[in-house]
């Protein structure tokens, strides 16, 4: 909202997906491609792609923090790149690829960043960390960021609250050595 | 959230019919403002048009030398386009102090000129506001206004354009082109957005039934001798309390040209040509750059919170002008202040 101050409480009270159905009576078709797999949904336009995978594909490994594009919390990747899942609608993405933290790890095998993030214990209530991954998985596919100081600023939208901030680096770090 | 029909719209004609067909109609490219917007209830369209697909996608040199920018580039793609790194890089840079990496992969170009005021008051439905609800009262005046403005406020509104991406264009002198029922027209730069006046809940002077389709840079871009500095309440992620853009030409030790505009302070990005005729022909030094300080900020008004923007607005301007004449431009990762 106004000057960042994330506020984890509110959430709209109309959010579509709090509600038995739809009844707009003017629901779109969609297709679009998450984590690999094909889906062709009818949404009410009003669902965010952070409610079309958590609500409709019940992937909640993706976390609605805020809510309003302040924490990162929701951080997924469409079409590659990292993005507030909380502030775009599903309808918009006819065609698109998302990734979200579960389609990340490979045949079973953890994802370098997962891995990392393991490595350096770079959480701790863990809420915030799926947003960090994914955000994380998208700069070092940008590749803008090299130094400490350059990865920190590039993720700086994501927030920790319980400050793993310097562990985070440290896994991002290891990971981008080795990507 | 309302209900809303959605839909898209397939070219620019396509788009300006749909939004001709319905007053409360919004376009939606981004949404990073408008679907926030639309979670609080300020933004209540019945209809959403996606304006996605339309071709206005591309980078382009004009035949003066300049950049056309076109209304969908995203935030992030313009501040790490090539052209603009090399020859506006204070527009980088600008780009690169606002919102977060996430946010500028969703932000438009288009979209960056028409987002609304963060005040709080104008986010709370349940309190006052002139720019939400025209004649309801200012309820930042007298309220919690540190963020708020202190030049060309009104007793209508002291609320702030958010935009470091503005800041930049306004001191670039820049031209946003738009469409609508009755043609194409361009508006410059410092006629775009308003101040608020009686009539705050007019931002710009853009036209609800016209798009906007690019923002043209003209040629000279200030490569050498620039800086963009923006502070806040945190190192990243924060709106500007006050931020400058700065460009200057020098001839030796002594300034040609100066230009500068301010975010943070006002309701639309600020330039002050008296301010910057202060430093035409001066020696680039530090008393130069104090007077201009002094013209810029008579007429700075704070209120009960934001006092404080004053003295900072005018360190702030020094500092950036010297940044710029030294060469040495503020890092946008490194946060330094040299």
């Amino acid at each position: 909202m106004a000057d960042g101050r994330a506020d984890p409480s509110f959430h709209s009270p109309n959010d579509p997906t709090r509600h038995a159905s739809g009844s707009t009576g003017a629901e779109i078709s969609v297709s679009l491609k998450v984590n690999g797999t094909l889906h062709a949904l009818t949404l009410d336009p009003r669902t965010t792609v952070l409610d079309l995978v958590r609500e409709h594909l019940d992937l909640t490994g993706t976390k609605k923090g805020c809510d309003q594009g302040q924490c990162g919390a929701c951080t997924v990747l469409i079409d590659g790149r990292r993005v507030n899942s909380c502030l775009t609608f599903a309808v918009m993405y006819e065609g698109a690829e998302i990734t979200t933290i579960e389609g990340l790890a490979i045949t079973g095998a953890l994802h370098p960043l997962q891995q990392a993030f393991i490595d350096h214990d770079a959480f701790q209530c863990g809420y915030c960390t799926p947003g960090q991954i994914c955000s994380a998985a998208g700069l070092i596919a940008e590749g803008r960021a090299k130094t400490a100081e350059e990865i920190r600023e590039l993720m700086s939208g994501n927030i920790c609250r319980c400050g793993a901030y310097t562990n985070i680096i440290a896994a991002i770090q290891q990971a981008m050595a080795r990507s | 959230m309302i209900e809303f029909q959605y839909s898209r719209a397939t070219d620019v004609a396509d788009a300006l019919r749909q939004i001709a067909d319905n007053p409360s109609a919004k376009f939606v490219a981004g949404g990073t403002n408008l679907i926030d917007l639309m979670k609080m209830d300020v933004e209540r369209p019945t209809k959403v048009i996606d304006i996605t697909r339309l071709p206005l996608k591309q980078v382009e040199d004009t035949s003066d030398g300049g950049l056309r920018i076109g209304a969908l580039v995203r935030n992030s793609d313009l501040a790490y386009h090539a052209p603009i790194e090399q020859r506006y890089p204070v527009l980088a840079s600008a780009i690169l102090a606002g919102a977060s990496q996430q946010l500028r992969n969703m932000a438009t170009t288009g979209g960056n000129l028409l987002q609304r005021t963060r005040c709080h008051y104008f986010y709370d439905t349940s309190t006052p506001c002139n720019k939400r609800a025209p004649g309801s009262g200012c309820s930042a005046i007298g309220g919690h206004n540190r963020m708020h403005a202190i030049l060309g406020t009104s007793d209508a509104c002291i609320a702030v354009h958010p935009s470091d991406m503005c800041v930049a264009l306004a001191m670039l002198e820049a031209k946003v082109h738009v469409t609508g029922a009755s043609g194409d027209r361009s508006i410059v730069f410092a006629d775009f957005h308003r101040l608020p006046g009686d009539t705050p809940q007019r931002d710009t002077n853009f036209d609800a039934g016209e798009i906007i389709t690019a923002v043209e840079l003209p040629p000279k871009g200030f490569a050498r001798n620039y800086s963009y500095l923006k502070v806040r309440d945190r190192l990243s992620y924060a709106f500007a309390l006050v931020s400058v853009a700065v460009g200057l030409e020098l001839d030796g030790d002594t300034i040609k040209e100066a230009r500068f505009a301010l975010g943070g302070v006002a309701h639309k990005p600020w330039r002050d040509p008296r301010a910057e005729a202060a430093l035409h022909g001066q020696p680039a030094n530090a008393a130069t750059f104090a007077r201009a300080a002094d013209v810029l900020l008579r007429e700075a008004r704070g209120y009960e919170h934001n006092t404080f923007k004053i003295d900072l607005a005018r360190r702030c301007l020094v500092r950036a002008l010297t940044q710029a004449a030294r060469g040495t431009p503020q890092s946008q990762s490194s946060k330094k202040i040299a």
